[in-house]
């Protein structure tokens, strides 16, 4: 099954598009390079315009400006069925009255094709769905009927796989177990799949490269891990896993490292990590990078930079960790998300601590940005920022 | 029948109740209880010998009767006469194979008809959907012998559409529309076309429009997705709109009665309507409605057979 795909070496470009709906811009003059044989997510909050992006990608919307290319071809005014694209549908969108392998075969049918069958019976290997093939959707279980959705997109070996919340009906235990499938489906068949989902860690499970899209543009692209180190915008640093925000002022320059003041505290972070170059800055530490010291603890190993007179305010353990709220002298709550090491015990709310993290693992905003954006989709409220 | 089965199902129910109680809570009059279903059934069952197997009895044993001689008109005895059948049938063959020919090009006609115009009111109108709907159902506010009456005003021979057709050369100048086996097939297709559209209207009604994408994204242009998609998903509705057509067209005789001919045009309940009511012929009668009935049931039945859909029907 490492048989590359026949069109292979085709990117998917997409130059300028904006699509309106009414007065409703959805997508908003969107340029785009997915290359050939990536795994490309398209992440956002709903509304974003990443399921308008895909659907027009599919021919199902046509944009109201801009071009979409597959190669050197232009599809933007192309026929849904005379694009070599197909789609996993949200809602799978089986032909309930077909079997398991009318459905797969449903495409190879319309090119009119040769070794349907075997063709057929290679992808319900693919998605480990061998014996159900004269089986109905209605026979099958969600998760099942997922993997014939996939079988039947991949069947065809379209320049360009797209992917829409293909695992949001699925719950959470079949859902990782998918995404590690997908990944692998992906790496044997070396299709380009454009993936579609509003969970970060679903995207940054699969992909490897994420647009993070907000309000019809994108605010960021890239790897995964470059995403979640040095975000690039508050949104990011907020809708791809959790950050802490603070307000900071620049005062400073040490060799390579910047100096800032932060209510009153000195802390240094890595020149190059600036992504703005306002002085007026918002710094961001991912939870998990801080260590807490109760004040008169030993510090050795910790990170030199350090912000004092913190109280913990919350403690909650989750196996894994324990994540400690803390609130800081300026009246702001951050989150600390300790690893569960067994040797140090569990901090009771009202602790006094101080907070210690690397130079290296701060990143720096423009402080203009709203430093709540991106957070509602997690349910959370809205933390006041000193 | 529906409706006994409704009521099979409730007294099941009823009875799974009454385990459940008796099991928690002291016994109330027990035999009562279990009697409640039956007595639910007894109006129906009643109505249903009364109105139905009653004369469905009364209608076989006339049939095989015959006049004694010298009896006065319309005075019949049992003698199990079974060659009163091929007696009839044979004398009216002609009038059957009619019968069925002119209700199967009708129930075409009116699928042609139904089946782009239901598509378009569940797909394609948006907003005028419920009008268009109404639309279709308004002419029952208006009585089914009367549009027949009207039919006669617009095919007769000095109207506007034979006058078209005459101008057209479609019709010779001293042809005519109404009294023809044509005028009775417009006529029988236009009183039945509601019954065609509401049902298959229904069941387009219920396709997932996504699934009309997928089929489109799988490179299936219009046709092929009408063709291998949504036309094999709307078959419950097409089965019942061409039954709910067929059946009654094909013992219809109002349509030939008034837009047809007196005998080149003379459908199977035309003759029943002259042998019961004129004739006092009521074997001959009895023969036709009951032969009218058995040949419907065993087509309807070949017919839902080939269209594997016994389930949804």
């Amino acid at each position: 099954m490492a048989a590359p795909a026949e069109t292979g070496g085709r990117d998917l470009r997409l130059e300028r598009v904006t699509k309106r709906f009414g007065t409703f811009v959805a997508v908003d003059d969107l340029s785009l390079t997915i290359p050939s044989g990536s795994f490309f997510a398209l992440l956002g909050p709903s509304g974003c315009g990443k399921t308008t992006t895909l659907r027009m990608v599919a021919g199902l919307e046509e944009p109201t400006a801009g071009t979409i290319l597959i190669g050197d071809d232009d599809v933007t005014n192309a026929k849904p069925y005379k694009r070599p694209v197909n789609t996993v549908f949200q809602s799978y969108a089986l032909f309930p009255h077909l079997d398991i392998f009318e459905n797969v075969a449903f495409g190879l049918r319309r090119r009119g094709g040769k070794q349907i069958k075997a063709q057929v019976d290679e992808a319900l290997e693919l998605v480990e769905l061998g014996g159900m093939a004269r089986r109905k959707p209605a026979q099958l279980s969600g998760g099942q009927q997922q993997r014939v959705a996939l079988a039947r997109a991949i069947v065809n070996r379209p320049a360009v796989l797209l992917l829409d919340e293909p695992l949001g009906a699925l719950d959470l235990k079949l859902r990782r177990q998918m995404q590690i499938e997908l990944k692998r489906i992906q790496t044997e068949v070396g299709l380009t799949f454009v993936h579609v989902t509003h969970d970060q860690e679903e995207a940054m499970t699969m992909a490897d490269t994420i647009a993070v899209m907000n309000g019809g543009h994108v605010e960021q692209m890239g790897g995964p891990a470059d995403l979640y180190e040095s975000p690039q915008t508050t949104f990011v640093a907020n809708f791809l896993g959790q950050s802490n925000l603070i307000r900071a002022a620049v005062s400073g320059k040490s060799g390579d490292d910047l100096v800032l003041e932060v209510h009153g505290q000195k802390v240094a972070m890595p020149a190059a990590r600036r992504a703005s170059g306002t002085d007026d800055l918002l710094i961001g530490v991912r939870p998990e990078k801080i260590q807490l010291a109760q004040p008169g603890e030993s510090t050795e190993g910790f990170g030199s930079n350090a912000l004092p007179g913190g109280v913990v305010t919350d403690a909650s353990f989750t196996g894994v960790s324990t994540q400690y709220l803390v609130r800081m002298p300026w009246g702001q709550e951050l989150m600390v998300f300790a690893q569960n090491l067994g040797a140090a015990g569990l901090l009771r709310p009202g602790s006094k601590v101080d907070l210690h993290w690397d130079p290296a693992h701060t990143f720096a905003l423009d402080g203009s940005l709203d430093a709540n954006a991106g957070v509602a989709h997690e349910g959370a409220t809205p933390v006041p920022v000193g | 029948m529906s409706a006994a089965q409704g009521i099979g199902v409730g007294e099941q129910q009823q009875l799974e109740d009454d385990q459940h109680d008796s099991g928690s809570s002291a016994p109330t009059q027990p035999g009562r209880r279990r009697a409640t279903p039956y007595l639910l059934l007894l109006p129906g069952m009643a109505w249903l010998t009364i109105f139905f197997i009653l004369p469905i009895a009364t209608l076989l044993s006339t049939s095989t009767q015959t006049r004694p001689e010298g009896a006065e008109i319309g005075v019949y005895t049992q003698t199990f006469r079974v060659a009163n059948y091929t007696d009839t049938l044979s004398e009216y063959a002609t009038v059957f194979a009619r019968s069925f020919t002119y209700a199967l090009i009708a129930t075409v006609l009116a699928l042609a008809i139904s089946y782009p115009l239901a598509y378009a009111i569940a797909f394609k109108v948006g907003r005028w959907r419920n009008l268009l709907l109404v639309l279709v159902v308004a002419p029952f506010f208006v009585s089914f012998l009367l549009r027949t009456v009207a039919w006669k005003q617009i095919l007769a021979d000095e109207g506007w559409v034979a006058d078209a057709l005459r101008t057209l050369h479609v019709l010779s100048p001293d042809g005519r529309i109404i009294n023809t086996a044509p005028a009775v097939v417009i006529g029988i297709t236009y009183n039945f076309l509601p019954f065609m559209i509401l049902p298959i209207y229904a069941s387009l009604e219920r396709v997932d429009p996504r699934l009309m994408e997928a089929a489109g994204d799988l490179y299936a242009n219009a046709l092929t997705t009408m063709r291998k998609v949504t036309f094999p998903l709307s078959l419950p509705g097409v089965v019942a709109g061409t039954l709910l057509t067929f059946i009654p067209a094909a013992g219809d005789y109002v349509n030939s009665a008034l837009l047809g001919d007196p005998v080149h045009t003379t459908m199977v309940g035309n003759v029943i309507d002259s042998r019961f009511l004129k004739v006092v012929d009521y074997p001959t009668a009895a023969v036709l409605s009951v032969s009218l009935m058995v040949s419907i049931l065993v087509l309807v039945g070949l017919y839902i057979r080939r269209a594997g859909t016994e389930e949804l029907v």
